[in-house]
């Protein structure tokens, strides 16, 4: 991961992390670290304690909920727990209210857990939101050089991130295939302009049907990302 | 590591690369990187790395005794150095995500740092910086059709699959299926499928590429036939990109769609023009046709090729050109709209188990040629090729493309384009090669002549 490690952390159990929620916190550059039970909280723990923490008990509910009051019976209480639980252990949160902060129904929806932890953390944590850029269901982290849509990991070539990136920083603004093929390749390339055409194709197929659109076309001028801000 | 054809920028920009490939590498938790290159038969060869030494493959590149690949090495310099092009970095959809796996295409270099001669990438990457020399982008789309089979045995016959024909809507075919989830693969590698359907033959399958510029192109190719290859064999299904697989029905072809840009002009398009070609365009055409005889041993490098180029299956036998005449060996299809971005040439010899490497290369420099030396472009042929006698095309001066492999090597072994395109190392490897080949053809007996033989005679 980065090269110095974030001051504050999210713990998450069960070890090995559930891979959705392991996947949504790489995604939105969450630091985390994985612990397997309630004994290695704290030899894990950084250095400014921990910051919150996810605990799936839609596996093993017992050991979860083990861990969420170690996290609350210690000294220096830990806050902003969000505990996974399936719809049938909904009762189970009753009388349970003073263990965690907010609940998210397992399996996992990444969006819904990424705007739950948004709404815990915000302000709170050291997530370098620069680093990520968002527009609609689109999200790129320009630290760890990951896209996803709709919560779903995008596989791109580095030159399909680069190009995906740049229109992304500029939403509305129409760009010229020239423009872009200087701003982006920034180097003389087999293909010339008509590279772009190629990528944005590409792109676009990547995204699928329901977000191809949010590349679109300016006949004759170039293309545009998102909506023209003029609309 | 060398930088080919790019300034400071270019570094900087490499260096970037590398960093993007190192971190998708950990962040999506890739097991296995495959390293890819292509023989000089046009053969996908691969190794595997572990992610721990991809950077140090990205930096330094990874040192392989070459004398094991077909083509690669003399024995004095076996060693060589395979660099991966980080551009071309992308995780394969089809495997396992536990076991994420990764591939990047390389180009394979000396010691030394410097290309190496038996490269087919390196060879396609000096003609393209040739054409660029001369303000030139080339372009390439192909129409690529091949055959589903079951599985074959030792000494079994090709089985088809279905009995649909062109344009058949065989919806409850498995063979549908297979292409339409070879095509959502195809797109997720970034190769964007232009049309697909049933061919004219049982089993036949044809999908169409949009274009690229002609190195991503020849890279698709090779990701292609793997695609395809191996999406079949998940459903336990054989693909095949065997020319002529079944008698009396059509072959499979790799038209190939070429456009040249210069300045972000398609340079083959002049609205003037009765055909809507521009002169550089008819020049093209016409290097195309003084060499196409020299240059069919590249595009068609199997003695099976020769069985699908013969009269009655809309393959080409004619040396020729024409608008709409599937004949001929060099279609200039007539664009819908007036639009200048379409005009485009159509070479139709080409078959898809060429290496496209070396075929676009020996294409391209053929074209280039034709511009450079200003050769006359002679008229369309726009009558059936097919139902004329000899001695008529004679009259026309139509020449045949080489009826055989033999044929066909005995042009190129005395084809000075042929020998400076692919280089003196993989000219003379090529030419040995496919000799043998064809001297292990011609001692073979085969069932058609004790048939018609044995008992006869």
């Amino acid at each position: 991961m980065s090269d110095h490690e974030p001051d504050r952390m999210l713990a998450v159990f069960p070890d090995p992390a559930p891979i959705d929620v392991a996947r949504t916190l790489d995604l939105s550059g969450y630091p985390w670290k994985a612990v397997k039970s309630g004994e290695v909280l704290d030899k894990l723990e950084p250095g400014s304690g921990w910051a919150g923490a996810i605990v799936d008990c839609s596996q093993d509910p017992e050991s979860g909920w083990a861990i969420c009051r170690a996290l609350r019976r210690r000294e220096d209480p830990v806050g902003r727990v969000i505990v996974l639980v399936t719809g049938a252990q909904l009762p189970d949160l009753e009388m349970r209210d003073d263990l965690f902060d907010d609940f998210c129904l397992a399996p996992v929806h990444p969006r819904e857990l990424d705007s739950r932890l948004r709404h815990l953390f915000y302000a709170d944590l050291a997530v370098s939101h620069e680093s990520l850029i968002e527009y609609s269901d689109l999200v790129l982290n320009t630290e760890t050089y990951q896209a996803s849509v709709g919560g779903k990991p995008l596989d791109l070539t580095y030159m399909e991130y680069e190009l995906l990136k740049f229109l992304a920083q500029n939403p509305g603004k129409v760009f010229s295939r020239e423009v872009l093929l200087s701003r982006v390749w920034g180097y003389e390339y087999f293909g010339g302009a008509r590279t772009v055409d190629v990528h944005i194709r590409r792109l676009r197929a990547k995204l699928g049907e329901e977000h191809a659109n949010l590349i679109e076309t300016v006949r004759s001028v170039g293309y545009r990302f998102g909506q023209s801000r003029w609309n | 590591m060398p930088v080919l054809g790019v300034g400071e920028k270019g570094v900087e920009m490499i260096e970037q690369q590398r960093d993007y490939v190192l971190r998708t590498v950990e962040e999506r938790g890739i097991r296995l990187v495959r390293l890819w290159f292509t023989d000089v038969l046009g053969n996908l060869k691969s190794f595997a790395i572990s992610p721990a030494e991809m950077e140090n493959a990205l930096n330094d590149g990874m040192i392989f005794d070459g004398s094991a690949i077909d083509g690669f090495s003399r024995v004095q310099e076996s060693d060589v150095l395979a660099l991966p092009d980080a551009n071309t970095f992308e995780v394969l959809p089809w495997v396992d995500p536990k076991g994420a796996e990764a591939r990047v295409f390389c180009d394979i270099a000396k010691l030394d740092g410097t290309a190496f001669d038996g490269d087919p990438r390196q060879v396609l990457r000096r003609n393209l910086n040739a054409a660029r020399e001369m303000g030139y982008q080339f372009y390439v789309a192909p129409d690529i059709e091949y055959f589903y089979f079951d599985p074959p045995t030792v000494d079994s016959k090709p089985i088809p699959l279905d009995e649909g024909s062109f344009f058949d809507l065989t919806s409850s075919d498995i063979t549908s299926s297979l292409r339409k989830e070879t095509i959502r693969t195809l797109e997720t590698m970034s190769i964007p499928v232009e049309y697909s359907f049933h061919e004219d033959s049982p089993s036949q399958h044809e999908i169409d590429l949009r274009q690229t510029d002609a190195l991503t192109m020849a890279d698709s190719v090779m990701t292609f036939r793997l695609v395809v290859k191996e999406i079949a064999a998940l459903h336990k299904v054989h693909a095949t990109f065997m020319p002529k697989p079944l008698e009396g029905v059509q072959g499979s072809g790799m038209h190939l769609h070429l456009y040249l840009f210069k300045d972000e002009q398609n340079v083959f398009h002049d609205g003037e023009d009765q055909y809507n070609l521009s002169s550089t365009a008819k020049h093209f055409i016409a290097g195309l046709l003084r060499h196409a005889a020299e240059i069919t041993a590249v595009t068609n490098q199997n003695v099976n090729s020769y069985k699908r180029l013969v009269p009655g299956f809309e393959a080409p036998i004619h040396i020729s050109w024409a608008r709409n005449n599937r004949s001929g060996l060099v279609r200039v299809p007539v664009q819908k709209r007036n639009s200048d971005q379409a005009t485009r040439i159509e070479y139709r010899s080409p078959d898809p188990a060429c290496n496209p490497y070396l075929a676009f290369s020996v294409i391209l420099a053929a074209g280039l040629r034709g511009i450079k030396e200003q050769y006359e472009l002679p008229p369309e042929a726009d009558s059936n090729l097919f139902e004329m006698g000899d001695d008529m095309l004679a009259k026309l001066g139509i020449e045949q493309l080489p009826q055989s492999m033999s044929d066909a090597l005995h042009v190129m072994e005395r084809s000075e384009l042929v020998a400076e395109t692919l280089g003196e190392h993989i000219f003379e490897w090529f030419l040995r090669n496919k000799r043998a080949e064809w001297r292990g053809y011609k001692t073979h007996i085969s069932q058609y002549e004790l048939n018609r033989y044995l008992r006869s005679l």
